[in-house]
């Protein structure tokens, strides 16, 4: 029987455990140092905040892994050695291999900051962080997080859950507008400085300062401001987590290269999740996903390569999803921060200014190309058809109703984007039709 | 920005000032059950009426009349030996001498053989005075299957006649004592009037010392935690970190004073009379009649709905769903189930809660009920129809449009209150399959059970018989009103809410949701639908599941959620922080679903949106 080893119990190396064990019998084993159980890491801020525990974060009882005969084993790899196909584990084991599947996920980058490595700064990724920043976040006052993206403005929020006071430093202009478009990342702002967060923008580290004890004190920006503070996030992006792999033949750059089967260089060696580097991304794609979505996907793709049925990465439709803070984030297609020349985009926000719509589409053709939204939820099926058979623009905000996901009584806005759109496009209106009240009474 | 603007200190202060307030209301609340004394005298014995058992009530409480007690528990434990020493009274007065069964039997010989004829009794019991009488005719009717049987020898004879002897005298602890029932009911009512001193004396300032504060106090806690200077959005932060919403010492207090004012509301309300007292002025302006305690459950019931429905209303401000559900179910318990039956009553019509439904309202059948709404002229002969027309059309029309939910979290009571009282404890139910098998049992089983005794009651009705296959009916009823109705509805399913979530009965025990969930499994166009592949396993929909439904199974494997058990109360959809989630109606067909996550093509063919 085939010994198919899974170094990292994340959603990539989990899926793919699962999804083998549906079409073979092989013995599986799932390698991690994390924890014994795999749980949601996108949950891992709720823990802190109490809105859950550790075992609500668990997808799956105990019993389901031996009921599927997926061994899960507590260790550490330290090294791989690929030609005795034999892993070197911190326990003083070895283990054997036929199949290996690299999905050992990732770690908080540190830019070499001075201080990066004090007691009380720390990233914010794995259940180790978590413990971290629940040992050194106690009975403080201050914290300061280094880098605007989706895990700084989560770990804000939970900070915030503690009473403890924020400062958030972000190098860009706008929060997160390396995604985000303008008024979107504007929005966030806003939002961010409503919940009382001290919001620098275009403010770097240049270095964190010990106290007496080793224990951070302050920290000092960019422009020679220090800040108190007895915690420090860094939480400036993370990076492929291959440091143990350093000594094996198996090929890296960023992250360890496979080809669109999830093949390394070595036969029998794959590698899936955020850990991994398309040599050739696809298009429109990046080299490494590090989305929740994109592990489960690598997950159940690189399965069916393993179960010998060679199956190469095809990913739908891109979307993703946060919520930040109170507002909640879609997106669906290729929106990104600047929009492409070729896309042309309308733009609705409500007067709260909580609530936006943004539909972009190919100023050629006029095909949808995308859809964001804050403060309102589309449904992924709707949009993700749409993008695969290139919808008419006009079709889609015709059609928006379809969309919809708000949950029953939520206003709607299409009316809005009707609007706006025949703004856009005078000489070819759309007349929308008067809802049917019954049959929106009886659907609730 | 001042610090002072970051974490306004204000709310805190407010915040605290509203504990502080409650705990006082409480505290001032729990201390009026020890504030009145008691004083029996006869005209209170004789508030409660005429005849023979007060009259002996009077004697036999002789020593403790125009005596004052201080403690309630003293004055109930002397009234309670005084109607039992009246019962023993009455039990001696009317009873017969087995002797007099003998005395009979020498008197039936005829030519060597023992014939037993009614005309007997004359001889042996004449009627001298009402006593004799009473036994004279008693004897008459619980002897008439002996008339005319002849007996070998007169000891056979005497055998039977004790027998019967034994059986009269039984019989008088309930046609001629207080029955259990009613010197339950008795002790209540003396106790409650027995009462004199502060309490009875500044009524309106102890409603405010009490019921006052609490409203008051609650209302600025919650003012100031889910309002005042905060954000619209989810509110979930230290729920597991509270002693009082993660089974910490708080719940488990909690949990022990419901599950003890359950036991004393149900089986000893005479040491709950001052808090009757303090209901009194409300029941004279709704009904025109003093309160019993269970007017007191109806309006602790309906405050604690209200309040913490406004509650919720702070907390998902931001959610029109809820919003609507909760403004749904404090109105329905406040005019179905507490005000309009209360007028009802008021005009000595039948005080139906128009919107409980058999087999919840598992009495509806029950002889009382039925004779009363028969005897109610139009409105009662309506309000059998209405309650049957609840039961066949309403339940499964309402439930194939809309799901269970139009009920269980809109309009039913026992929601109402799991919906505001419970919230706070709904992630504590246990969302393991091994609870899911358990409730599906008990569930199931108590719907039989409610059948079962509905059947044998409505057998005895239509019969006149009591006896169905050699169990008697009313044993199942008192069973059903003893185990279903007051242990497991009242005691456990409200008390546990801290320490099994607040579903407890709702999902374990109530037939009407068994009912229900039926329907909705099997024919409605209710469902929860995920959304495509963008569920991030987090956990939080199954945790804050009241019911236990392990949302999160069907949500990472991209399956519509189709469970009985679903009171669709939208809190996973409110608590999803990626908008996977929505409650629906839809076209039944494509209920269930084959599960499928969007957005990978490696080898799945995408399925085409639905419309």
């Amino acid at each position: 029987m085939k010994n198919i080893v899974i170094i990292g119990n994340g959603v990539a190396g989990i899926t793919a455990a699962r999804h083998i064990r549906k079409r073979s019998d092989a013995t599986i084993t799932v390698i991690s140092a994390e924890t014994d159980y795999f749980f949601s890491r996108t949950a891992l801020m709720y823990i802190y905040m109490g809105h859950m525990k550790f075992e609500h974060t668990k997808p799956y009882e105990d019993w389901f892994w031996e009921k599927n005969n997926i061994n899960l084993m507590n260790d550490y790899v330290e090294s791989v050695d690929t030609d005795g196909r034999r892993l070197q584990l911190r326990s003083g084991n070895t283990m054997m291999w036929d199949v290996l599947l690299l999905a050992t996920g990732s770690k908080p980058n540190k830019f070499g900051w001075p201080g990066q490595d004090l007691k009380g700064v720390g990233g914010m990724y794995s259940w180790q962080d978590l413990q971290n920043i629940e040992q050194y976040t106690k009975n403080i006052r201050r914290a300061v997080i280094v880098g605007g993206g989706l895990i700084g403005i989560e770990l804000a929020e939970m900070l915030l859950s503690r009473n403890i006071e924020v400062t958030f430093l972000v190098r860009e202009s706008s929060f997160w507008n390396i995604v985000l478009p303008p008024e979107e990342s504007a929005m966030i702002n806003r939002h961010i400085r409503e919940h009382h967060i001290d919001l620098r923008l275009e403010t770097e580290l240049r270095k964190i300062l010990p106290d007496a004890h080793g224990r951070v004190r302050a920290v000092i920006t960019g422009p020679g401001e220090e800040i108190e503070c007895g915690f420090v996030g860094l939480t400036a992006g993370v990076s492929p987590n291959i440091g143990f792999l350093k000594s094996s033949n198996i090929k890296t750059d960023r992250g360890i290269l496979i080809n669109e089967f999830f093949e390394t260089n070595i036969p029998g060696v794959y590698a899936a999740g955020d850990c991994a580097q398309f040599e050739k991304p696809l298009p429109g794609r990046r080299a490494i996903e590090q989305v929740w979505y994109t592990g489960r996907m690598h997950g159940e793709t690189v399965a069916r390569t393993i179960c010998g049925e060679r199956t190469a990465y095809r990913p739908g439709p891109w979307f993703n999803s946060a919520k930040f803070l109170d507002i909640g984030y879609q997106v669906y297609g290729d929106i990104i921060n600047p929009l492409p020349d070729h896309l042309e985009n309308l733009y609705w926000e409500h007067p709260d200014g909580k609530h936006a719509i943004r539909i972009a589409w190919d100023r050629e053709t006029r095909q949808l190309k995308g859809i964001n939204l804050m403060g309102i939820r589309f449904r992924h099926d709707v949009c993700d058809a749409w993008l695969r058979r290139s919808a008419a623009l006009k079709e889609v905000v015709q059609d928006l109703k379809a969309a919809l996901f708000d949950p029953e009584f939520y206003k709607s806005y299409e009316q809005e984007i009707v609007n706006l759109y025949n703004d856009k496009f005078p000489d070819n209106r759309i007349t929308s039709g008067k809802k049917k009240r019954l049959a929106t009474l009886i659907n609730f | 920005m001042t610090e002072n603007d970051r974490f306004p200190m204000k709310n805190k202060t407010l915040k605290t000032s509203g504990l502080i307030i409650f705990l006082t209301g409480f505290f001032v609340f729990v201390l009026s059950l020890t504030l009145s004394n008691y004083t029996l005298t006869g005209k209170i014995i004789h508030r409660q009426g005429n005849g023979e058992r007060l009259a002996a009530l009077t004697d036999a409480a002789a020593p403790m009349l125009n005596v004052t007690y201080a403690s309630n528990i003293s004055f109930v434990h002397d009234l309670k030996e005084a109607i039992d020493k009246a019962n023993r009274a009455i039990i001696a007065k009317y009873s017969i001498d087995e002797k007099v069964g003998e005395k009979i039997a020498e008197e039936a010989a005829e030519d060597g053989k023992y014939i037993f004829r009614s005309t007997l009794i004359d001889k042996v019991l004449p009627t001298e005075d009402e006593i004799t009488k009473y036994q004279n005719q008693t004897f008459r009717d619980y002897a008439g299957w002996l008339e005319g049987k002849t007996f070998d020898n007169k000891e056979a004879l005497a055998e039977q006649l004790v027998f019967v002897i034994r059986n009269i005298n039984n019989s008088l602890s309930y046609k001629k004592a207080f029955d259990s029932y009613s010197a339950k009911n008795l002790l209540f009512w003396l106790t409650k009037d027995a009462a004199s001193g502060i309490l009875r004396d500044n009524l309106r300032l102890w409603i405010f010392l009490s019921f006052g504060l609490i409203i008051l106090g609650a209302f600025l806690y919650f003012y100031s935690t889910y309002y005042r200077g905060t954000i619209a959005g989810i509110k979930n932060n230290g729920i597991f970190m509270s002693p009082a919403t993660a089974r910490g010492w708080i719940g488990i207090a909690l949990g022990v004073f419901m599950i003890s004012f359950y036991i004393m509301l149900y089986f000893y309300p005479e040491y709950l009379t001052n808090w009757v007292l303090l209901v009194d002025p409300l029941s004279y302006r709704l009904n025109g009649g003093p309160a019993s305690h269970w007017f007191l459950y109806g309006t602790l019931y309906t405050m604690a709905v209200a309040v913490m429905g406004i509650r919720m209303l702070l907390k998902y401000r931001h959610n029109p769903y809820q919003i609507l559900r909760t403004l749904s179910v404090i109105f329905f318990q406040t005019a179905f189930a507490f005000i309009i039956p209360e007028i009802l009553a008021s005009l000595h019509k039948p005080a139906v809660d128009l919107k409980n439904i058999w087999p919840l309202d598992y009495d509806f059948f029950y002889s009382y009920n039925l004779d009363e709404l028969m005897n109610s002229g139009m409105l009662g002969w309506f309000m059998l129809f209405w309650g049957i027309a609840l039961i066949i059309i309403a339940v499964p029309v309402f439930t194939y449009f809309f799901g269970k939910r139009w009920y269980c979290s809109w309009v039913c009571g026992c929601g109402g209150l799991a919906e505001t009282l419970g919230d706070p404890f709904r992630q504590l139910s246990d969302k393991s399959i091994r609870a899911w098998k358990i409730e599906r049992y008990l569930i199931y089983s108590v719907l039989v059970f409610a059948v079962v005794n509905t059947a044998g009651v409505l057998y005895t009705y239509f019969t006149g018989s009591y006896s169905v296959l050699g169990i008697g009916t009313e044993s199942i009823k008192s069973a059903y009103g003893f185990l279903i109705s007051s242990i497991f509805a009242g005691v456990v399913g409200t008390g546990f809410y801290p320490l099994m979530g607040n579903r407890v009965w709702c999902r374990f025990g109530c037939p009407l949701a068994a009912y229900l969930g039926v329907v909705q499994k099997f024919k409605s166009r209710f469902r929860i639908t995920t959304n495509g592949g963008q569920c991030i396993s987090c956990g939080n929909c199954s945790t804050y599941c009241e019911m236990g439904i392990d949302v999160r199974w069907y949500a990472q494997r991209g399956q519509n959620i189709v469970r009985a058990s679903c009171v669709g109360c939208g809190i996973c959809a409110a608590v999803c922080p990626r908008g996977v989630l929505r409650l629906e109606n839809n076209d039944p067909s494509d209920r269930f679903n084959t599960p499928h996550l969007t957005g990978n093509e490696s080898f799945r063919e995408p399925v085409d949106a639905p419309r």
